[in-house]
């Protein structure tokens, strides 16, 4: 019972008014911006970061846990509706809930959508809450060499698993750790990459590159009419699914909370990869997977589960190694380091009343969007007819003004419109503005723990290879590292060979 | 029983009825055409002389020994990273299937950058209300489409809302006029 004691405590953190009201918020800003295609997740957390300046570290956390959520559930809506994903993790959604739609079965589509993300995100918050303490108690013994090959590994992971180009991905990522280098050395108090400018000695603030590149960066990219005119949604009604559909997705949703809740601990993994998973395993596992893509209730189910498993599941690197699994997950991150708080194995011991008011606002968090997302449906529906022409200036102002209001300061304003103008670029060349953020944000506890196993191995960076934990934390890093390269290499040659096959026949067919 | 009245209008256009492979081939077909080879050049080009840069600012800071490592050995180890990646990205990336091409509508990105940098230089001077509300309007109306009348609408709505929340309401200290 001792170990429910602070479990139970975290409760009388998320029932405080203030609290209550910011897990509302969170989830409420969450659906409509999974609504509305365009801005994700990370891009409205990384506008909204200054808003958690002026409350209590839990407080703001909670918020933005349920604007990330909670876009999970809204993203469903226009998915099943009008086969726009709201968002990436929705996007295997499209295939059969355009279709019950179409088939006059959009209200079953949604609720089972609904059910499925309560349950999913129900089932990652029960993981999360008995897997959490344990991963962080193992992690205690952590020491800088672990610290070191472990965020190193997060970071190769984010930058591998990322769309496009992996070496482009790497390179942001590099420059992110570069860029975390610009300021006094913590080590030295040398000053670094300042040139000499006041504004830059105490190293570039984290707040406005994510604002820049995450937000503003996704604002500009958007300037470039991406979005196809939505049409005027028709009206939902009866989003409760018969028992029958229920009873057909049920092994669906189960599945999928597993898979989901797996893969979102991954580092690099998180929910868009967990819903296209939990669609194919689903398809692999059905005797007549050609009902898939014409309306099967299970290729609605099985996705919106997982993405809301994995949403949750995926703070439990974060809560518990420090270690942000992915780009929306180093926002919170550097919500937390904002406030004063380290992200880390001792945060379940240091601050009981954070760790455990985050993770059981979820739960209250699921409830409320179980309600938005049954009955309220339709007024989430409207939402489409606001224009993007209208929300885009909007977005604008709010992160511009925002980030003035950090530090009173026009500097970080200027920061963010010129991070703003780099992510955009950014996106156009090909390079992911992610791996880069990640980057920046673990840059100084990488620096700092790598120099710290410098000087206890006295220099000699073989020692590492004396410790368990971190010598199989680094093999996986170069697994990963090398597994592209030799991936790579083994298509040429089975492609060279493939050639050499259809050389001799295409002689003697111009013979 | 479980009957819905929300039946989407009646499949009109062919599209309707694509597959989920024919789906996401025609999402493929849709996407704007990738940067090209000349744009992987470039841009790794930049990347690599950003990490050239960095090279020559590390080492002036001074790398020591990996016993005894001085402020510049971290950022050096990161420079000598780019610069190889960079190098081996023009190679790897050179038939440049990556990124977007820009069209004739990253133009509106110019102008949405031109409001913004406006909007920066005159804020200290002027306050924030004007700049937002020429912002708000070239958005709408240029860079949005809407009509005038929904752009002057909206706009001064837009700017009154915000004078409300972060002036009178939050009481932050943006330059203001009034």
């Amino acid at each position: 019972m001792e170990f429910l004691q602070p479990v139970l405590d975290g409760f009388g953190v998320v029932l405080d008014p203030t609290n209550l009201l910011y897990c509302l918020l969170g989830v409420v800003i969450g659906m409509l911006i999974g609504v509305l295609p365009g801005l994700g997740p990370a891009a409205t957390i990384a506008i909204l970061l200054p808003l958690t300046y002026g409350v209590e570290p839990v407080t703001a956390i909670i918020m933005l846990a349920g604007i990330f959520y909670g876009a999970q559930y809204g993203g469903t809506i226009t998915s099943v509706l009008l086969r726009l994903p709201g968002e990436a993790s929705s996007v295997v959604t499209v295939f059969d809930g355009y279709q019950l739609a179409k088939q006059g079965k959009a209200g079953t589509a949604l609720g089972i959508a609904a059910i499925g993300s309560f349950i999913g995100g129900t089932v990652g918050i029960i993981g999360l809450t008995f897997l959490a303490p344990i991963v962080a108690g193992f992690a205690l013994d952590f020491g800088p060499p672990e610290y070191a090959a472990l965020a190193l590994l997060g970071i190769l992971l984010v930058a591998t698993i990322s769309n496009g180009s992996k070496s482009k991905a790497l390179i942001a990522a590099a420059l992110g750790l570069l860029l975390a280098t610009v300021g006094r050395d913590v080590f030295t108090g040398a000053e670094r990459f300042t040139f000499g400018n006041l504004s830059l000695a105490d190293g570039i603030d984290f707040v406005p590159v994510a604002m820049g590149l995450f937000g503003l960066g996704e604002i500009l990219y958007n300037l470039e009419e991406r979005h196809r005119a939505a049409k005027a949604p028709a009206k939902v009604a009866n989003v409760w699914p018969s028992r029958a559909d229920l009873k057909q997705s049920s092994g669906a949703i189960g599945r999928g909370s597993v898979l989901g809740f797996f893969l979102g601990i991954l580092p690099g993994g998180g929910a868009t990869i967990s819903s296209m998973a939990a669609y194919a395993m689903e398809k692999k596992r059905s005797k007549n997977p050609e009902r898939f893509g014409q309306g099967a209730v299970e290729g609605v189910a099985a996705p919106e589960t997982a993405n809301n498993a994995a949403a949750t599941s995926s703070f439990i690197p974060l809560l518990t190694l420090g270690i942000p699994a992915n780009a929306t997950m180093a926002l919170m991150f550097g919500a937390l380091l904002i406030q004063g708080v380290t992200p880390g194995p001792q945060l379940v011991d240091q601050h009981p009343d954070l760790f455990w008011g985050v993770v059981n606002s979820m739960y209250i968090g699921n409830i409320l969007l179980l309600i938005m997302s049954i009955p309220l449906v339709g007024v989430f529906v409207r939402i489409l007819r606001v224009r993007g022409a209208i929300l885009a200036p909007i977005t604008a102002l709010i992160t511009l003004l925002g980030a003035y209001t950090i530090n009173n300061s026009m500097f970080d304003v200027v920061l963010v419109v010129f991070f703003g103008v780099v992510g955009y670029l950014m996106k156009k060349f090909g390079f992911e503005p992610g791996p880069l953020v990640l980057a920046f944000v673990l840059g100084e506890l990488l620096e700092a723990n790598l120099r710290r196993s410098l000087l206890v191995f006295n220099g000699d960076l073989s020692g590492v290879f004396g410790r368990p934990i971190s010598l199989s934390l680094l093999l996986v890093f170069a697994v990963v590292a090398l597994w592209p390269v030799a991936k790579t290499l083994l298509a040429r040659r089975r492609t060279a060979g493939a050639v050499e096959a259809v050389e001799p026949v295409k002689t003697k067919e111009n013979a | 029983m479980h009957e819905t009245t929300n039946a989407v209008p009646a499949p009109a256009d062919p599209e309707e009825d694509l597959t989920p492979e024919q789906l996401a081939a025609q999402w493929a077909a849709e996407a704007p055409p990738a940067a090209g080879p000349v744009a992987n050049l470039a841009s790794s080009a930049v990347a690599t002389l950003l990490g050239a840069a960095g090279i020559v600012f590390s080492v002036k800071l001074g790398l020591g020994t990996p016993a005894q490592p001085q402020p510049g050995l971290w950022p050096f180890i990161m420079s000598l990273v780019i610069v190889v990646l960079g190098l081996a990205q023009m190679v790897i990336g050179r038939r440049g299937g990556e990124g977007e091409k820009f069209s004739r509508l990253s133009w509106l990105v110019l102008f949405g950058v031109a409001t913004l940098v406006g909007l920066v230089a005159l804020m200290p001077i002027i306050g924030f209300e004007i700049p937002s509300l020429l912002l708000c309007i070239v958005w709408m109306k240029y860079l949005g489409g809407e009509t005038w009348r929904s752009t002057l609408l909206y706009s001064t709505l837009v700017v009154a809302a915000f004078y409300a929340i972060f002036i009178l309401a939050l009481g932050t200290t943006i330059p203001h006029l009034f």
